[in-house]
């Protein structure tokens, strides 16, 4: 059906008139102005109470009374997941998106990418596939609303689980894409977590000059940030782009098929580089704002030994609200929200914390929240993604415990952990 | 780590820019690359520049503690990696350290790759440390997110790129540097022709996200404006017993994998 207008005056008319014997039939759906515009009849809003009053209730959480609105906010309620979905049965070319999956989620920055990928996808004539490309392990459902059309998941390569650091391995996959599907366009995160890494030796394999730090790219045009972030660089878009955090929008308004794609060989790989493993950091070095997992301590904590304690047993970094930093019993520099700092942490374990929006500020960015309180209505329990209610210092004994539990059945040798001093 | 003058060290230095007011200045990844190689080969480490060597900056690494520098004499539009490819092929190294990316122009940071891969040597990007070298392994330490480190063992030869989470540079002194020598070599790259054909410009601030609300009722749209930012209704545990709760934190934890071993 086309999407223009079209003004049918004999309605229109009827719709006028309120004393037309066809009015009640034709008035009872939406009614669209001459612009197209949603018009609201004012008249038939609300119900009429028992006492034979008009009532129109505002709070849009009550009920809805009127029959009319019910039936409008039924449909948009049921309408609302179900996103509609893109199809690309036979694609005419590729888009390649590896995706850096740091903690097996799909960061931000993955997004970014692939929202760039359909974009570059919808352009330049033919229809394209975006290839969400993972390498490991991955806990992400949501491949298809983040726009993915196909996905190639490889977790081993010539027997080797691909989590730790092989660049090597990751390369002859994703050689092994090239050969097979030949993508267009070959999208990274030029990120810390791998992306760009993988990316300059994709680049340098296939002999590709990659646009590094690009910022905004189109099909023919590519805007690259230089060194310092000083200059921009306008050049031509390559084949390989090492992309900026938000360089495009992310896909929100669709669904796709995220259809897997099996690789049939891989190159062969000679390895030099041998991952040894993680070393382990003292939790306490790592600066505040970019700890990954943080224990932070509030005015609920009691017992200030046994929050250290399980601090050193779980490994966490230690962080504090203000008004335990202002009590004295943590440092300043451990000072967690809007006047000290705003941490990243993939985990936040908030003891006895209330939840002022000053504090709630500094936590924006963290994915897990965990509260512990006695107040199972305040605003940090609500925040948090699991909330233990009960006081502090009978769930951090228990912590503890299974805590060295933990430690004890795997290693009973090593008591205390080697932990390397960062500077 | 004990200093050992055997291994021929070579680190490719280049000139950086300070982040405020613009001026040239030693790259400060460049120079923890220095200070990573004076820790391992000491006053026996090799620099190396393509570019001029009337740069007056070129002088800090040397204030570092060093009486020489290889100057590679280049124009400024030379294709770095080709000349370098040249040296060392007739200057082996057994470690070339480098930064991770330059302070100016480009800062692709793909030299390091593109030498790794026409001298056919592995490559570890980000290091913050090596910790030891023996029968011709070495074992490094990279530099991860969040302040982790990894433990890698690579081969000899190698080349590796310095984070910035490597020990910080010492001071530069004035009156070695300006005494040091530069050995100038005629360069003999080829002109970089693709990067003639870009556009370059003062950077233009990047548009703010703006967090866009799809609010289809005014009041939604208002509490979108004014509401705290609200979890999704996590799980909230009650009944249960300490135990329990300090359980179910603990398996989150584990899930998560921010508790190892
Ligand atoms: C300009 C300004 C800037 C500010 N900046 C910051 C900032 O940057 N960071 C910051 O954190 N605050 C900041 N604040 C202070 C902020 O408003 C709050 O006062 C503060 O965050 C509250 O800290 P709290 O949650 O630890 O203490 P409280 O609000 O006292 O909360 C204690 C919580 O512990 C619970 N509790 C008590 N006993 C136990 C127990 N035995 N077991 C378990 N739970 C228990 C209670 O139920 C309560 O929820 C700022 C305030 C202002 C005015």
């Amino acid at each position: 059906m086309s999407d223009v207008i079209r003004r049918d005056p004999r309605t229109e008319r009827i719709l006028r008139n309120r004393l037309h014997p066809l009015h009640e039939s034709l008035a009872g759906g939406p009614v669209r102005g001459p612009t197209g515009l949603l018009r609201r009849n004012p008249h038939a809003v609300g119900f009429i109470g028992p006492n034979g009053l008009k009532r129109i209730d505002r709070s849009s959480t009550g009920p809805a009374p009127s029959g009319r609105d019910l039936r409008r906010s039924a449909t948009t309620h049921s309408e609302e997941p179900a996103l509609p979905l893109h199809r690309v049965e036979q694609p005419d070319f590729y888009v390649a998106a590896v995706l850096d999956m740091a903690g097996g989620r799909l960061t931000s920055h993955d997004r970014d990418i692939l929202g760039q990928a359909q974009q570059l996808a919808r352009s330049g004539g033919g229809q394209g596939a975006v290839v969400a490309i993972v390498l490991g392990e991955a806990r992400e459902a949501g491949f298809d609303t983040a726009g993915a059309d196909r996905l190639i998941q490889v977790t081993h390569c010539d027997g080797q689980a691909l989590d730790d650091y092989c660049p090597e391995r990751k390369l002859a996959v994703l050689q092994a894409v090239e050969d097979q599907l030949g993508p267009r366009f070959w999208l990274f995160p030029d990120s810390v977590h791998g992306g760009a890494d993988l990316g300059a030796r994709l680049a340098v394999r296939l002999g590709e000059r990659p646009a590094v730090h690009a910022w905004q790219v189109t099909e023919t045009e590519t805007l690259c940030r230089g060194g310092s972030g000083r200059i921009d660089i306008r050049r031509h878009t390559p084949r390989v782009l090492l992309l900026a955090e938000e360089c495009a929008l992310p896909v929100d308004d669709s669904r796709h098929q995220a259809l897997p794609i099996q690789l049939d060989e891989y190159p062969d790989v000679r390895v030099c580089i041998h991952d040894q493993g993680l070393v382990p950091v003292d939790p306490s070095q790592i600066p505040l704002a970019e700890a990954e997992f943080i224990l932070s301590a509030g005015n609920g904590v009691r017992d200030w030994d046994q929050f250290h304690e399980v601090a050193t047993a779980l490994g966490a970094t230690e962080g504090a609200s203000r008004v335990a930093v202002d009590d004295g019993f943590m440092p300043r520099f451990r000072q967690i929200g809007a006047t000290g700092t705003w941490v990243t942490a993939r985990v936040y374990v908030a003891v006895g914390i209330s939840g002022a929006v000053q504090h709630l500020q500094g936590i924006g960015r963290c994915e897990k929240v965990v509260a512990i309180n006695l107040d199972d209505g305040c605003d940090m329990v609500r925040r948090a993604d699991l909330g233990a209610i009960g006081d502090s210092s009978e769930i951090l004994a228990e912590l503890l415990a299974l805590a060295r539990e933990h430690r004890g059945g795997k290693d009973t040798d090593a008591t205390v952990p080697e932990t390397l001093e960062v500077a | 780590m004990p200093v050992e003058t055997s291994l021929n060290i070579a680190v490719l230095v280049s000139v950086g820019q300070h982040p405020v007011s613009g001026r040239a200045r030693r790259a400060d990844q460049d120079a923890r690359a220095v200070e990573l190689g004076l820790t391992l080969a000491g006053r026996s480490l090799s620099l190396v520049h393509v570019g001029d060597a009337g740069e007056p900056a070129l002088r800090q690494y040397l204030g570092m503690g060093l009486r020489t520098m290889t100057v590679l004499q280049e124009a400024p539009e030379a294709d770095a990696a080709s000349s370098l490819l040249q040296y060392f092929a007739t200057h082996p190294a057994d470690i070339v350290l480098a930064g991770v990316q330059a302070e100016r122009g480009e800062a692709s940071g793909l030299l390091p790759y593109l030498l790794a891969e026409r001298l056919g040597w592995p490559l570890v990007p980000r290091i913050a440390q090596i910790r030891a070298i023996e029968n011709g392994r070495a074992e490094v330490l990279q530099a991860l997110p969040r302040g982790q480190r990894r433990a890698l063992t690579v081969p000899l030869p190698f080349i590796a790129t310095v984070d910035s989470a490597a020990p910080g540079a010492r001071q530069t002194a004035f009156g070695p540097g300006q005494r040091g020598l530069f050995d100038i070599q005629r360069g003999l790259a080829q002109a970089d022709v693709a990067r003639a054909e870009w556009v370059e410009a003062q950077a233009r601030p990047r548009p703010k996200r703006l967090n866009v609300v799809k609010a289809k009722s005014a009041a939604e749209r208002f509490k979108a404006a004014t509401a705290k930012p609200q979890g999704q209704g996590g799980q909230v545990m009650k009944q249960e017993s300490s135990r329990e709760k300090a359980q179910a934190i603990f398996d989150l934890l584990v899930a998560e994998g921010v508790i190892r071993q």
